[in-house]
């Protein structure tokens, strides 16, 4: 018979258990050693708050962003028309004088899934710019006004330039903000956020951010000159950039609150819009798409239930 | 298994191609008559699934390429006039994106699906091994198109990973930069990696050919683990095996169409969003997640050299499961030792994913080096031990036989024995 049958082996009990015991123990000895590491990181963050010690790793941001409720998130989200009109005047007022917006064409304001301007503000806008453009026929560069078909000018001619405007760092260009910046959720939140959709982390790090600058940095953490305290900052514990907002920098038109809240919100709104203008119209068919893949499911399981309903298995 | 074909051509036609070329015949053989067993459960479908992904990856991935420009200067701005210009090009990019992402996935659960089931155990070691070499082919070819959009995660990926050649001894460094085409990471690396990108998935797909061939030669195991021993233990593939594996795939796409449709980026890292900048060091390099249990048996290591020898054999021993294993019963099913030994192993695989993402300090460095020499212990002493010592369950004498018994019905002829 076979040489590993089961008639053949035979093995006292205790050495299987023992093989188990032994690996029950390694288990407990990793859940252990886990949360020391937990606990360690715990303790980091705490120490940088309060102390900001040299030595170590710390993690930023060093408090999480707020969650904020926004009109795009979640199975049927659609972009705030006109929070998106107000966000863009932020950037243009605000913002815009050192950020670019490069991937963004003027034509796309016209999007009605976006800040859904008629055709006419949005050649009238564009035209507030002057675009470099040409050679022409003498060889010569030449400045015209802007057309739909342009995108934003960036506010430096190129990244050498913008940061030395700068004290050495280029503002970073806004057309991807949105979708390139974070915080870290941690394990349990990754999770859940695959069910709950949470795809918003990007806008909350800006609000949190631009609203961020308000608090003192705590006992022992020394900022040095020219750079901000901001405890929602990806980089560190201070960034360069200046509080960008006041109240009533920017006049809105629609009486909403011309509040450092309401710019934040607005402008975060607008920019993830500028990083993900299909947003609307993927949901939409997102939607469509997964109510048909069910009910196709369904009949493809009813059909393969009628096809093995005579078979055992 | 396989045997001749029992294909009758009616038609005209059909009789004069088939004298010619039997290729209905074998499609036939293959795919409608082919004898699979009667009690394959759903994880049986991920086959299915891996076939229509690869074929989706191809389709998404030609039209992309028909967009990309493949320039240091240019590709990042390409990838963003694909997600804003082109008709559909959004979908297209999340649909390649995440597909990615779901293709690992799927192989992740084929190949556990294999070490419970004992798939890979005489006389299927060479279908084994072709898996196990699309299994590399896959990792190269993704490694290689996530480098493609140019981001910040995209160039430090490529400059970590091609950096591990240079810990081989004496000539590493040339060969670090005979792949990079320079002195770093730069155009010339990108526009080779885009080559080889379009050109791997082809190579997959004759391997898989092969593994497909290799299948229909030994014929499919089962959750039982034991052998076709009649005509009753089996189904024709269609319709049986067609429909259930439909509903695999259907079902499959409503989680791929909740990834692309409602969480394009959540598998995907921000700062890929940021353009490659050779002179910013994110301030932590990850993989994307389906590579993070090797990265973190890599970073385990504290020799660089020998970090990147427990990466490749990591994936290598694998190659040597049908013999590492010398328990002659397939199925853990029988096997109740093995049984918990294969979840642990499910959950040190996880447990080195989730280390792989995070930073190599404090405890995290320590669980690394626990669970990575876990991993290796798994295959090299474990399995070899384990069927020594192990006092299997006894087996049914058929899978009728255990089918029928656990349906409550009298043994009878299966309905639809094969054709």
């Amino acid at each position: 018979m076979s040489l590993f049958g089961k008639d053949d082996v035979v093995v006292s009990r205790r050495i299987r258990q023992s093989l188990i015991a032994g690996m029950a123990a390694l288990g407990f000895g990793l859940g252990t050693i886990h949360a020391i590491a937990q606990e360690e990181e715990a303790v980091a963050q705490g120490e940088a708050v309060a102390e900001a010690e040299d030595h170590g790793t710390v993690h930023y941001p060093l408090r999480k962003p707020e969650q904020m409720d926004w009109s795009f998130a979640g199975v049927f989200g659609t972009y705030d028309r006109s929070q998106l009109q107000r966000g863009l005047q932020v950037y243009t007022e605000v913002c815009a004088a050192c950020h670019g917006l490069h991937y963004v064409a003027f034509r796309t304001l016209a999007d009605a899934d976006g800040p859904g301007f008629s055709a006419a503000q949005v050649a009238a806008l564009a035209a507030e710019y002057q675009i470099e453009d040409g050679p022409d026929a003498e060889g010569e560069m030449f400045e015209r006004p802007g057309r739909p078909s342009d995108r934003f000018p960036s506010p430096f001619p190129n990244d050498a330039a913008a940061a030395f405007a700068n004290g050495g760092a280029a503002p970073p260009d806004l057309s991807l903000i949105a979708k390139a910046r974070a915080a870290s959720r941690g394990p349990l939140l990754t999770v859940l956020d695959f069910f709950t959709q949470y795809q918003e982390a990007g806008p909350d790090y800006i609000h949190a951010l631009l609203t961020g600058y308000d608090e003192e940095p705590p006992p022992g953490l020394e900022i040095p000159d020219g750079v901000h305290y901001n405890p929602y900052f990806l980089g560190g514990p201070a960034l360069a950039m200046p509080p960008p907002l006041s109240e009533g920098v920017v006049t809105y038109s629609d009486g909403s609150p011309e509040t450092v809240e309401q710019y934040s919100e607005d402008v975060s709104a607008f920019l993830m819009w500028a990083a993900e203008p299909h947003l609307v119209a993927r949901k939409r068919l997102g939607f469509e798409v997964i109510v048909f893949l069910a009910v196709f499911a369904t009949l493809m399981y009813l059909t393969k239930r009628r096809v093995w309903a005579s078979v055992a298995h | 298994m396989e045997g001749h074909s029992t294909y009758q051509p009616t038609s005209t036609g059909a009789r004069w191609l088939e004298r010619r070329l039997p290729v209905i015949g074998l499609v036939h053989s293959s795919f409608v008559a082919y004898p699979t067993p009667r009690n394959l459960n759903y994880w049986w479908t991920f086959g299915a699934i891996l076939s229509v992904m690869l074929v989706a990856q191809m389709i998404t991935g030609i039209v992309l390429a028909m967009h990309y420009v493949s320039h240091g200067t240019l590709a990042f701005a390409s990838v963003e006039s694909i997600m804003r210009d082109v008709n559909f090009g959004w979908l297209l990019r999340y649909l390649h994106a995440n597909g990615a992402s779901l293709f690992f996935f799927a192989v992740y659960i084929h190949l556990f699906r294999g070490m419970y089931y004992g798939s890979y155990k005489e006389p299927r070691e060479v279908l084994w091994i072709l898996g196990v070499l699309i299994l590399f082919l896959m990792i190269a070819t993704a490694f290689m198109g996530y480098v493609l959009p140019w981001g910040q995660m995209s160039f430090w990926a490529a400059t970590v990973i091609t950096n591990l050649f240079s810990a081989i001894p004496l000539v590493g460094e040339s060969i670090t930069q005979w792949l990079w085409g320079g002195f770093a990471v730069d155009s010339a690396t990108l526009n080779r990696f885009y080559s080889l990108h379009y050109l791997l998935p082809f190579v997959i797909a004759g391997v898989v050919v092969l593994h497909i061939w290799a299948l229909h030669v030994a014929g499919q195991n089962n959750p039982l683990g034991i052998d076709i021993k009649s005509k009753e233990d089996t189904v024709p593939f269609t319709p049986y095996a067609t429909v259930k594996d439909a509903v695999g795939v259907v079902v499959f796409f409503i989680l791929f169409a909740w990834l692309v449709f409602y969480l394009p980026n959540y598998l995907g890292h921000p700062d890929n969003y940021v353009p490659a900048d050779p002179l910013k060091t994110p301030a932590h390099i990850v993989p994307e997640w389906y590579f993070l249990p090797f990265y973190a048996i890599l970073r385990a290591i504290p020799d660089k050299l020998f970090g990147v020898i427990g990466l490749v054999a990591a994936i290598v021993v694998m190659f040597f499961l049908p013999w590492l294993d010398t328990s002659r019963v397939r199925s853990a099913v029988f096997r109740p030792i093995y049984r918990q030994f294969f979840w642990i192993f499910v959950l040190v695989c996880l447990g080195l994913g989730y280390l792989g993402s995070q930073p190599a300090e404090g405890g995290y460095v320590i669980a690394s080096r626990i669970l990575t020499a876990y991993y290796f212990l798994h295959f090299l002493v474990i399995m070899p031990v384990l069927g020594l010592i192990e006092r299997p369950r006894p087996r049914p004498a058929s899978i009728t036989e255990a089918v029928l018994a656990r349906s409550g019905h009298a043994p009878a002829p299966a309905a639809g024995g094969a054709s």
